[in-house]
């Protein structure tokens, strides 16, 4: 059992969130995600309009998530050390961002269907 | 240890990224091996790290098997937690949780001491006197913090005067804070000490010493302070390739070693210690001290005949084969953890290794086959050289760096990933380990 198996992955998350907070951010994510493939087959098409919100919001998903992980780890952007740090940190900047863009882009078909949009 | 073994605690942290593909992959992971049925009645002596995890390994293998842990402590001490509570960075109950709340069901924990062990009559007695008949014996109570050889110094010191010692346990970690946070304000000479003997987690000294460090250059008193390193030994770490980039920080830091001084005692009122040396006793003057005492194997270990005749005499690990950490007179008992008398490894990374070892030796004990799994003396140290940093520094019996993550964490390198591993995953792979999960 040394190596990584996605067993030791999940338990080593529960972990970290505990038990309960890790599986609703999963349930979370995966019920975004379902919503954001929802609207997609019911709209049938990409509202440019909501994308371009979307957008807007990745920057601030961008810097929420590493001011995120930076305040819960006691560290600083000077203590990137070498490439696969920024790496690491780039990797928590784009899932922010690109969170973020599924979430507002989710949200706002959700409230304003394309219907609601043209009028 | 062949670089392809990987390490989850490293490997966990890519898995951030990789956490949404998680869930569905969830089927994946089923280990479905039949429980072994046995009537066997094994005694594992210490429910800290290794005992811990054993037993919630062993009742998901044995089916029948009578497993019974010997355990007063009714806390358990995440220890590696200590490091981080001693630099203020997180509060003394951070390394606090039960000891009940880790065991399976299906194991009987009696709240006592082992008093001695009777390797011939294969039997346990409880300090209440009570006695335990095994067939198989697990030893793996730790070891012991010999406070008491530093002369002039007890653990009620710790927390004035410039006192610190983080190893003997939560509270004392806060306390010896107090101490060193005093000292990264008001500057003056902070010395860091660590013992002659083996030592569980042999970073831990060189992480409290460039933290307290860190900490005192960040409030903007660097100016004021002067941090010496003292330590019995030749060179600043045992693996020499780590000693010599401990030996370059420290230079860069402008830390001051004094190698070969081995902590006699304390003058607590004249804020002077003592020191042996090979050109005889030497005197230092101090701010802030870091006690870190002898360490030894439990006394009933010794008293039970277990330990090493021939080794470490004057410390007592059990005799134990390196690779199998089976006992080498009495191949019904292994030890596992800090106690067993292996070269290398007294850290919680070592146990993690050394478990699945034990393990596979007493199922294959129980059902007549050869076992198939060696320890190698993994062992691995997130050395902290500053607040949002760390070096990850894996090693083997031949003191070959180890890395699980070739190069991409370079061992040697000074990183923020490396931290993280430390902050955030090491206490979720230590408790995943408990549960026999990882
Ligand atoms: C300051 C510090 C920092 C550390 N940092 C790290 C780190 O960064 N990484 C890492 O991997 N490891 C680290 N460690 C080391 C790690 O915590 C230990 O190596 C690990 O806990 C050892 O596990 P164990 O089961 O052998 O002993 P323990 O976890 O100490 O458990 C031993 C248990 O046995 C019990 N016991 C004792 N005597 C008896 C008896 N006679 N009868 C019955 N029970 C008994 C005790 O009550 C205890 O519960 C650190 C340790 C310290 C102190």
């Amino acid at each position: 059992m040394k190596d990584l198996t996605v067993g030791t992955l999940i338990a080593v998350f529960e972990e970290i969130f505990g038990r309960g907070l890790f599986w609703a951010m999963v349930g979370l994510a995966a019920v975004v995600t379902l919503g954001y493939v929802y609207v997609l087959i019911r709209d049938r098409k990409i509202s440019w309009h909501k994308f371009l919100l979307a957008q807007l919001s990745m920057p601030v998903g961008a810097v929420l998530a590493v001011w995120f992980v930076l305040v819960m780890t006691h560290s600083e952007l000077a203590n990137i050390g070498g490439p696969v740090d920024l790496i690491v940190l780039l990797g928590v900047a784009a899932g922010g961002a690109v969170g973020a863009a599924i979430l507002v882009y989710t949200m706002q078909s959700l409230l304003w269907p394309p219907a609601a949009e043209r009028s | 240890m062949t670089k392809s073994i990987k390490n989850p605690t490293r490997r966990q942290l890519f898995g951030l990224a990789a956490s949404a593909g998680v869930a569905a992959a969830l089927g994946a992971h089923a280990s479905a091996s039949t429980p072994v049925p046995t009537k066997a009645r094994i005694v594992i002596i210490g429910a800290g790290a290794g005992g811990t995890a054993l037993a919630n390994r062993l009742v998901r293998r044995l089916e029948g098997a009578e497993i019974t842990l010997l355990d007063p402590r009714v806390q358990h001490l995440y220890q590696p937690g200590l490091t981080l509570v001693a630099a203020g960075l997180k509060p003394a109950d951070y390394v606090l949780s039960q000891t009940g709340d880790w065991l399976p069901d299906g194991v009987t924990l009696i709240p006592e001491k082992a008093a001695a062990i009777d390797p011939e009559a294969k039997t346990v007695a409880t300090e209440s006197g009570q006695s335990l008949a095994y067939d198989f014996l697990v030893v793996a109570p730790g070891l012991v913090l010999d406070h008491d050889a530093i002369e002039g110094f007890s653990l009620d010191m710790v927390g004035q005067n410039g006192i610190g010692a983080l190893y003997a346990g939560p509270e004392y970690a806060a306390r010896t804070w107090q101490a060193a946070s005093k000292f990264t304000e008001e500057g003056g000479v902070g010395l860091f000490t660590r013992p002659e003997t083996e030592m569980k987690c042999a970073g831990a000294p060189l992480k409290h010493t460039f933290l307290i460090d860190d900490i005192a250059k960040r409030a903007g008193n660097g100016g004021k302070i002067d941090v010496q390193y003292a330590a019995p030994q030749t060179s600043l770490f045992g693996v020499p390739i780590v000693a010599e980039k401990v030996r370059m920080l420290f230079g860069d830091r402008g830390i001051t070693s004094h190698m070969q001084h081995q902590l006699q005692g304390i003058d607590a009122d004249r804020r002077r210690a003592r020191f042996s040396t090979p050109d005889g006793s030497v005197e230092l003057d101090y701010d802030y001290i870091h006690v870190i005492p002898p360490q030894r194997a439990p006394e009933v270990v010794r008293q039970s005949g277990l330990s090493w005749a021939d080794k470490w005499t004057d410390q007592g690990w059990v005799e134990c084969d390196m690779a199998s950490l089976r006992h080498l007179r009495y191949p019904e008992i292994w030890a596992l953890g800090d106690v067993a008398g292996v070269p290398k490894g007294k850290t919680a990374a070592s146990v993690k290794w050394q478990v699945p070892v034990v393990e596979d030796g007493l199922v294959a004990a129980i059902t007549g086959t050869d076992p198939t799994q060696t320890y190698n003396g993994y062992t691995s140290c997130p050395m902290i050289t500053q607040i949002g940093r760390a070096m990850l520094v894996e090693f083997d019996y031949n003191d070959n760096l180890v890395p699980s993550f070739p190069g991409i964490i370079a061992p040697l390198e000074e990183l923020w990933i490396s931290w993280l591993m430390k902050e955030v995953a090491l206490k979720a792979t230590y408790n995943a380990m408990l549960r026999g999960r990882a």
